[in-house]
């Protein structure tokens, strides 16, 4: 299908692909089994310009916007979902600073992403505040110069590799959510350690850890925006990177489906490969329908969120949840297809399985979405 | 300027020429064959046409003509090392003998190293006329500079007709450093030679675009006719020990010192067998599943006696080092048995060991390309047949 | 350092099969490359400047479309470019390539260091780096596998050979030739890239380069092709059938017995 990108969107959507192909394909599943995080893929896609590719032309990116960003996260998650997060990730703890930071913000911290140089890493959620995000206890209390962090954050994603962390924080309790704030901090700030690394069911070369902070001193000059604006902060970020994990699982289910398509013409059965069967042809039309809408409503959402439209949140969420059940179908029933081998670690699609479930819990859960896209369209209505 | 023309009276429009040209330079419209602009003058689809409907026009001949009928006599240059000739040099002389009778002229070796001269008897045995010495204690150790000058200097002194040097590491240096001070033709690699007898000149012929396509090159104007040759595929003649030859020491002018300088020789000690002069080679392919078979294919070797080989792939993938990769844009090597193990024969790799005397493949898939150049086959798990092998192999220890 | 690296254009023959019928080749949708070992030829010489300071020039003599592959070059951090083209270049043998690269080189000014990938894949010859290194009147040396030293006037480095490899100097400017163990090649970059369209590629012609029109092209080219033809592999193939414990025998029988020359 054509997607009318322009010149440089498709120099960068080639470029992503032949790194997936040359250079994530072969370790995919290395990586996984071992746990590996990716230093190496982080290095070439600094030589290639990719890190800075949603970041402005002054801070030393490439200027583009959120479509750009998706496009590099879905070529590369073709390959592999959970390499592909040490980028994604990053993406996720720096649009803060884009959208809320100061100039002296901005020229500390986004250079030194859009190069590569260094990584980062957005902190929201805690042990008791998930889909209720509302519920954070982090503590960030003034003193002098300085915040006082105190607390700890779960399941943050490339923790312990990034060097830079937006974490929102609560300043004042009585505000409720109009009492957080979000804050920058750097990595190997007296106070501020990691949990152990955590062992999880797939994206297992992305690595997630728990933020510790035990009256860690921050400078104030790290608050982005003002104080109480910490939810506005998280919010706005999230619109703006929920169609990169939307493309995520795009990727992740391009990638199965790629591979289940080739299988069932070689798997010979009754005499004749399995696409001969209308049965599995069935499942490969469903698989092409849902992952050709998903990436026409992502690069629709995405196309929508860098013209600059005030209203996005609706049409972030409806990319994410899209995206991420198709992507939770297409490798089940790449497995499916795959049959006994489908299972076995040998083979790709089980590992795409395991990949693809968290599209639909991170980054805000689907039901979450699902709330925000019903209240948006009552709002729509009223209005 | 020169052309190649279709004589569109002889042409059919049968697209033979189409696929041979690797360069998609020629379009057929209205059953007629046409160059296109993009032609560079390869001369592949010379010989594809059937109906001899295809010709190369020439601007004029080569203004630089060289007098070739005061070039007389083959020579062969004999690699040495450590003193010892190589094998090289017999299978130069094999061939180089066959050539010299046809012209019935004179087989000459040149010998230059240190401590070389015991040599002109083996020289003598497998078949050289007369052996050029040049022997000095400077040149113990090949250098691209000194060896050069040398060699140049003997051929404009005694100006052989035919001059055939081994297609080794140092050969592949020397002989385009020599052809090109002289500005005479080279022809790389050449797994045949002969000579037309009407013309008196010889007629090279050597595997371009990976042994895809062979071509067959003649030097017609220039002296000496110079050829690089594949090495173990020219068979030495029986060596016969009351066979002698005229040794030669030739006044040259030896360098008192090059700008090139050899520092240090490494012997690559983790490899038992040289691949390039292996007589046998078990080859690994990406269809022995993990790097950790490699051993298995090792285990296999040295129960042989033979070299690792490894295809491109499996080299890519980080199992084996790069030395090992047999193939187009790795080594090519010609021993008398080619084990390939898991390997499917990408054209690339067959490049690098088509030339084997025998082929054994084994492979789990029946279509693999392989099988079309393997003398014997087994479609069965690699997995399975090399520890079959090796049980079968220590049971005769 | 001032470092001209020379490449050329190959059919990408990746996909290369033989009509069984006719005996030809059949390719696919004949794609150019850049030939596989001048790739890594350009990534020792950006390395260098990246290390060193200095320029990296690409060049090739070639038809127009080679000029995307230069621009693949400059994709990939070149400085500059050199197309040198005209119809008096076409047929060329080794020699006469070497003579017009040789001419072009010399038309750069002062050059420290010529780099060239091991050979090409669709000659196969490996006979321009040497001929050009002699034309220029410089050392050289092949089969690079690794740069231990270089700077002003002097490289170290070690070629490899069949039993391992052999550490050699030179003063420069010299030229090497380099296999694939020496280096990984990067990737373009999307600045690269962007560059790339926007560069302007210089062409030469003989007339540009002061070279003798009788020394290039099919004129300049001692060697001549007579004759091409589609090897034919005349195998014997015989199919080793049974139980693993049975195949692995015969094979061990077929390698104790003497095998028979093709």
């Amino acid at each position: 299908m054509e997607y009318f990108l322009t010149e440089e969107q498709q120099m960068i959507k080639d470029l992503a692909k032949r790194i997936a192909v040359e250079k994530i394909a072969p370790l995919a599943l290395q990586y996984d089994d071992e746990g590996i995080f990716p230093r190496d893929l982080m290095k070439i896609l600094s030589e290639s310009d990719l890190c800075g590719v949603y970041i402005p032309e002054e801070y030393g990116g490439l200027g583009g916007g959120v479509l750009e960003m998706s496009l590099v996260v879905e070529e590369m998650s073709t390959a592999c979902g959970g390499m592909t997060l040490a980028f994604a990730g990053t993406g996720l703890g720096t649009f803060p600073i884009i959208i809320f930071g100061n100039d002296d913000q901005k020229k500390r911290y986004l250079p030194d992403i859009a190069s590569g140089k260094k990584l980062a890493a957005f902190a929201l959620t805690e042990a008791n505040a998930g889909s209720d995000a509302a519920g954070i206890q982090t503590t960030a209390v003034v003193d002098g110069d300085y915040y006082i962090l105190n607390g700890t954050k779960q399941w943050i994603t490339n923790a312990g590799e990034a060097d830079i962390y937006t974490v929102v924080t609560c300043t004042n309790r009585a505000k409720g959510a109009r009492g957080f704030s979000a804050i920058i901090v750097e990595k190997d700030t007296p106070g501020f350690s990691f949990g152990k690394k955590e062992n999880k069911m797939g994206i297992r070369a992305s690595c997630t850890r728990e933020l510790i902070f035990d009256n860690c001193r921050v400078p104030r000059k790290n608050l982005l925006a003002r104080e109480g604006m910490g939810f506005i902060v998280a919010m706005k970020t999230l619109d703006r990177t929920r169609p990169g994990v939307a493309a995520q699982a795009l990727g992740i289910a391009q990638g199965a489906f790629s591979a289940a398509v080739k299988y069932s013409t070689e798997r010979v059965q009754f005499g004749q490969s399995i696409s001969s069967f209308q049965v599995i042809q069935h499942m490969l039309a469903d698989m092409a329908i849902q992952i050709e809408a998903a990436r026409c409503l992502i690069y629709q959402s995405c196309r929508h969120i860098d013209s600059g439209q005030k209203n996005i949140s609706k049409e972030a969420a409806m990319a994410k949840v899209f995206a991420s059940d198709v992507a939770m179908k297409v490798t089940t029933d790449a497995v499916q297809i795959f049959g006994g081998y489908g299972y076995m670690k040998d083979y790709p699609v089980e590992k795409m399985m395991r990949d693809a479930k968290i599209t639909q819990i991170y980054e805000g859960t689907n039901q979450i979405q699902r709330n925000l896209i019903a209240l948006e369209i009552i709002k729509e209505l009223k209005s | 300027m020169a052309e190649i023309k279709i004589i569109l009276d002889k042409c059919l429009g049968c697209r033979l020429c189409i696929k041979a040209c690797p360069y998609n330079a020629i379009k057929v419209e209205d059953k007629k064959a046409y160059i296109l602009e993009n032609c560079i003058l390869c001369g592949a689809c010379l010989g594809s046409c059937k109906f001899k409907a295809i010709e190369l026009l020439k601007d004029g001949d080569t203004e630089i003509k060289t007098d070739v009928s005061i070039y007389n006599g083959v020579w062969i240059y004999a690699e040495q090392k450590n003193g010892v000739v190589s094998s090289t040099a017999f299978e130069l002389l094999g061939v180089g003998r066959k050539l010299a009778d046809k012209l019935k002229v004179e087989l000459s070796a040149v010998l230059i190293g240190s401590s070389v001269e015991a040599q002109v008897n083996i020289l003598a045995a497998y078949g050289a006329d007369n052996v050029y010495i040049v022997d000095h204690s400077s040149l113990v150790q090949f250098n691209d500079e000194s060896y050069s000058e040398i060699l140049v200097q003997l051929i404009n002194n005694y100006r052989p007709e035919i001059v055939l040097i081994s297609a080794t590491t140092y050969g592949r240096s020397l002989a385009p450093r020599v052809s090109s001070r002289i500005d005479t033709g080279l022809t790389a690699d050449c797994t045949s030679l002969d000579i037309d007898l009407e013309k008196r000149i010889l007629m090279q012929t050597r595997p371009a675009f990976g042994g895809n396509l062979m071509a067959t090159i003649i030097c017609p104007d220039r002296r000496p006719q110079m050829s690089t040759v594949r090495p173990k595929v020219m068979k030495p003649l029986e060596p016969d020990q009351n066979r002698k030859a005229v040794a030669i020491k030739p006044e040259v002018d030896i360098p008192d010192s090059t700008s090139i300088k050899v520092l240090e020789i490494i012997n690559d000690l983790s490899e038992k067998v040289n691949l390039a002069e292996a007589d046998i080679i078990v080859s690994a392919g990406r269809g022995i599943g993990d790097p950790a078979n490699i051993k298995m294919i090792q285990e296999l070797a040295g129960l042989l006696g033979a070299a690792v080989g490894a295809s491109r792939a499996v080299v890519d993938a980080g199992w084996i080092s790069y030395n090992h990769q047999v193939g187009q844009t790795g080594k090519t090597v010609s021993p008398k048995v080619y084990i390939a193990c898991g390997i499917s024969g990408a054209v690339q790799h067959l490049a690098g060991m088509s030339s084997s005397d025998t082929i054994i493949a084994i492979n789990r898939n029946p279509e693999a390309p392989i099988f079309k150049l393997a003398n014997y086959g087994i479609v069965g798990d690699v997995l399975e047949v090399i520890p079959a092998m090796i049980k079968e192999l220590k049971k005769r220890l | 350092m001032n470092i001209v690296v020379c490449i050329k254009q190959v059919p990408a023959t990746t996909e290369v099969k033989m009509n069984k019928d006719t005996n030809t080749i059949i390719r696919e949708g004949v794609e150019s490359i850049i030939n596989p070992f001048d790739m890594y030829a350009i990534e020792e010489a950006l390395r260098i400047r990246d290390r060193l300071g200095g320029k990296v020039t690409v060049m090739s003599m070639g038809i127009m479309t080679v000029s995307d592959q230069l621009r693949e070059a400059i994709a990939l951090g070149a400085d500059d470019t050199i197309l040198v083209n005209g119809r008096e270049f076409a047929g060329s043998d080794t020699l006469a390539t070497a003579y017009a690269l040789s001419m072009a080189i010399k038309k750069i000014g002062a050059v420290d260091l010529v780099i060239c990938g091991k050979q090409a894949t669709d000659g196969d010859t490996a006979q321009v780096g040497p001929s050009l290194a002699e034309k220029l009147g410089v050392p050289h040396t092949t089969y690079v596998r690794k740069i231990e030293d270089i700077h002003d006037g002097y490289i170290r480095c070690q070629r490899m050979t069949e039993d391992g490899y052999e550490v050699i100097e030179m003063p420069l400017p010299a030229i090497i030739t380099v296999v694939k163990e020496i280096n990984e090649p990067r990737l373009p970059s999307i600045k690269g890239m962007m560059r790339s369209k926007k560069a302007i590629i210089a062409i030469w012609n003989a007339e540009n380069i002061g070279a003798d029109k009788c020394r290039c092209g099919l004129k300049g080219s001692p060697t001549q092709v007579i004759k091409t033809f589609t090897p034919v592999h005349d195998i014997k193939s015989e199919s080793i059938e049974g139980s693993v414990d049975e195949q692995a025998f015969r094979v061990i029988e077929i390698l104790s017995a003497p095998p028979a020359a093709k």
